[in-house]
């Protein structure tokens, strides 16, 4: 059990969930058009972090992945490239050769993804793995269950400690919001997450449902603007998990843009965690830049 | 609220949000207009009378415009008091033949196929109400023509049930109701007057304000298209001769009117001992109450709900600001923030958060009070978006340090400015949300359930919302307490207005 001052120091503020949903339909309701659209939709690529997580992850699968991410489409080569591409430590070292020079970066899973059930000891050797075999992003999990059951020192010191394992590498901190439950706690978890280290905060796993839905994200969005306004730090944001449609992305701008303003409309600062999402960004380019709809066939895996 | 951040010698962070398209680096939106390829306006519009569009006896017509371009849209005939006589007649006739010997049942299809043809032609109402009253397409498309639908098919629903509505008391139609609309929701404030008068089987006459008479008139284009018997339903266009000639005329048995308070006291007076039949629903300038254990963020959206909402014209607008002062300077900043991505500017434009201020008349009644505000020492703050050269616009404003004696915080404004105040306790808050001669309306922000429940329970006013703002539904009453009306519209409540109890049989 925790004792009420060590409760005291992880305050968050409350959050009305009805409150919440009003101003994403809201935000929904904006309607993007034209340049502004072809803008948006450059603007997704150049944030997504290209992924795949899965048991069957092999060498060749990652090398082509990395190939995608190195030529997105090849009959529109003034593209701008994606920002990361994200893999199992395991497959750290071929990514990191496929993308050798291209200024994209590799991203890593690690803490035990995606459940995190593990001692400390082996998700701390695991990051510094990661980041030995080149990963310069590091996406770790929070202990749900710890969480849940109110040991927030565990969480934040947990946290801290992967953060220093890191070294150089950027720490995204996964809160996979679909296990939290409510949005007081998604704005709890990004508050802690913040305060012990995280360069971002991420929704979800991919492996669990529901992921990266707009309401969660809103509040996420303002826990780092809050922070922001506090500190003069500024946290990156990372939804990802069911965000495969370019319509999605461009409503998840819209939602940054009039929460944290232009400087988090930056790769730097926002990523979109996705392996589907690319292709129908692309293909909304074509049909904007040509008028004409093409088939997903027309579009490389 | 002084500038608590200590001096570091860093710059205060700051969020970049009101950057427009074109204006900066940043990603702004382009213009997303709504086409208006299908709206067929005409160039004139007659009275309608008697199921018929008629001219104006004596000819006479009067112009009305697009406030965000001061561009004329039509010519409306003006009705003099002989064309309110025939509208009056015509309502006669109706009630004693046709209407009040109609099956209820028969009655109820009616009123259900107006509502269906307002849902059908939903689009082009909206347009038209955003032209010729200047509000944002996205408000007229999802708020004002969903609900003027739902209002006809909620009352349509009581249409042969109004044995059963008043249990215990039979309940018959009362005649002819004479009914007075304001400019701020013209096709709503129709729907709220004819749905249950008529449904109650009583017939109308409506006079819809001068600014924005077009929606009426083509709900009286889709009365005449549902075949509603001629006469049921009259609409007389013109300004305020117009409407004491309803009102006064001596064969209505009812009068509903919504507008000012002004002209409410005048009606009252010349109603007093005529016998008839009155409902009121007037000004307001309702007090927004943020405790200090709100939800911040999601207070600051229902202050902008409650303010901005229609341009603030919005007779239950939450145009007073009561903040909790230990987190006063939080909200501020906040609201403030949340402000600058406020989109003033074309109603047409589907990104349009703030169409163009309703008329020339209530522009110069705005700027004269922001000329109050800051001569009375409240401190001005407006966002920095950009307006249109030619229109109506007001930036949305707030009136920082506004005090209780202040005129800005007394007077209803009915525009987008906002007066900000500050209280240290739970009594305090409630005195001076109570401290008005208006009680329309009021809001309070508290995570605390039952807070919330103690303070509305206490606060004098007709409808009040908790953890949100602005909210209609046309099974809930709506109406006011002290100068700010009286009776209720909506619900059972409203349509009790249109009827005359009876013995149980």
């Amino acid at each position: 059990m925790q004792s009420a001052t060590a409760t005291a120091s992880f305050e968050s503020p409350p959050i009305d969930a009805v409150g919440v949903e009003e101003r994403v339909a809201r935000l929904c309701s904006r309607s993007i058009k034209k340049d502004a659209k072809l803008q948006a939709l450059h603007l997704t690529l150049s944030m997504i972090d290209l992924t795949t997580l899965e048991g069957a992850d092999s060498e060749g699968k990652v090398r082509q992945l990395c190939a995608k991410a190195l030529q997105l489409h090849a009959a529109l080569p003034d593209l701008p490239h994606v920002a990361a591409v994200c893999v199992y430590p395991a497959l750290v070292g071929v990514a990191k050769r496929a993308l050798e020079g291209s200024g994209i970066n590799v991203a890593s899973v690690a803490t035990s993804f995606p459940a995190g059930q593990a001692p400390i000891e082996i998700k701390l050797l695991e990051v510094r793995k990661a980041v030995e075999a080149g990963a310069d992003e590091v996406d770790m999990v929070i202990s749900r269950g710890r969480f849940l059951a109110g040991d927030f020192a565990y969480t934040a010191d947990e946290i801290a400690s992967v953060k220093e394992a890191c070294g150089e590498a950027h720490l995204k901190v996964i809160l996979e919001t679909g296990e939290l439950g409510t949005l007081d706690a998604v704005r709890r978890a990004s508050d802690l997450a913040m305060r012990s280290g995280a360069d971002f905060i991420k929704t979800s796993t991919g492996k669990i449902k529901p992921a990266a839905t707009m309401p969660v994200v809103l509040v996420m969005l303002e826990a780092i603007r809050d922070h922001y306004l506090r500190t003069g730090e500024k946290i990156g944001m990372k939804p990802a998990g069911g965000i495969s449609t370019a319509k999605d992305a461009i409503r998840h701008l819209v939602m940054v843009r009039e929460t944290l303003g232009q400087d988090w409309l930056d790769p730097d600062l926002y990523r979109f965690g996705a392996s589907s999402l690319a292709n129908d960004v692309l293909r909304q380019i074509v049909k904007q830049r040509s008028g004409i709809y093409q088939s997903f066939d027309d579009f490389s895996l | 609220m002084t500038d608590s951040t200590p001096s570091t010698g860093l710059t205060a962070p700051k969020l970049r949000l009101g950057i427009r398209d074109g204006s900066d680096d940043g990603w702004g939106y382009a213009p997303a207009p709504e086409s208006t390829d299908h709206v067929e306006l005409r160039d004139r519009y007659g009275l309608f009378i008697d199921g018929e569009f008629v001219d104006a006896g004596d000819g006479r017509t009067f112009e009305t415009a697009n406030p965000a371009t001061e561009e004329k849209i039509a010519d409306v005939a003006l009705a003099s008091d002989a064309d309110v006589d025939a509208a009056v007649a015509a309502a006669r006739r109706a009630y004693e033949e046709v209407w009040s010997k109609l099956a209820p049942r028969e009655r109820g299809k009616y009123v259900y196929r107006i509502a269906r043809v307002l849902q059908e032609r939903g689009r082009e109402l909206a347009i038209t109400e955003s032209l010729d009253g200047g509000k944002p397409i996205r408000e007229s498309r999802d708020v004002d023509i969903p609900l003027a639908a739902a209002h006809f098919f909620y009352y349509a629903g009581w249409a042969d049930k109004l044995d059963y509505a008043f249990p215990g008391r039979g309940a018959r139609a009362l005649g002819v109701a004479g009914q007075v609309i304001p400019w701020n929701f013209p096709l709503l404030m129709a729907a709220w007057k004819i749905a249950p008068a008529i449904a109650a089987g009583n017939t109308v006459v409506l006079k819809p304000a001068e600014t924005t008479p077009l929606t009426a008139l083509k709900l009286a284009e889709i009365i005449q298209d549902a075949c509603v018997p001629p006469g049921v339903v009259n609409i007389v266009t013109g300004a305020g001769e117009t409407g004491a000639a309803v009102v006064q005329h001596e064969d209505v048995d009812k009068v509903a009117f919504t507008g000012s308070t002004e002209v409410g006291k005048l009606i009252r007076r010349a109603l007093a001992g005529s016998g008839k039949h009155y409902t009121l629903e007037l000004g307001g300038k309702a007090a927004n109450l943020v405790f200090e254990d709100a939800a911040v963020d999601q207070a600051v959206e229902g202050i902008v709900n409650g303010i901005f909402f229609n341009q603030g014209h919005v007779c239950c607008a939450g145009s007073r600001l009561l903040v909790q002062e230990s987190v006063a300077d939080e909200v501020i900043s906040k609201l403030k923030d949340r402000m600058e991505t406020l989109i003033v500017g074309d109603p047409l434009d589907k990104n349009t958060d703030i169409g163009a201020i309703n008329s020339r008349a209530q522009l110069d009644k705005i700027e004269e009070y922001l000329e109050i505000g800051e001569e009375e020492g409240a401190e001005p703050f407006q966002t920095s978006c950009p307006v249109p050269e030619r229109g109506y616009w007001c930036r949305p404003t707030l009136f920082l340090h506004a005090a209780q004696s202040h005129r800005v915080v007394q007077e209803e404004i009915f525009g987008p400015v906002l007066a900000v105040q500050t209280f240290r306790t739970v009594d305090e808050g409630i005195a001076m949300a109570n401290n008005t001669p208006y009680g329309l309306s009021g809001g309070v922000w508290s995570d605390k359930g039952a807070k919330a429940f103690r303070v509305t329970s206490r606060i004098r006013a007709g409808v009040l919302w908790a953890n949100t703002y602005n909210k209609f539904d046309p099974t809930a009453p709506f109406g006011g307490y002290k100068e700010s009306g009286i009776g209720r519209e909506g619900g059972l409540a409203g349509l009790h207005a249109y009827l005359r109890p009876e013995a149980a049989a």
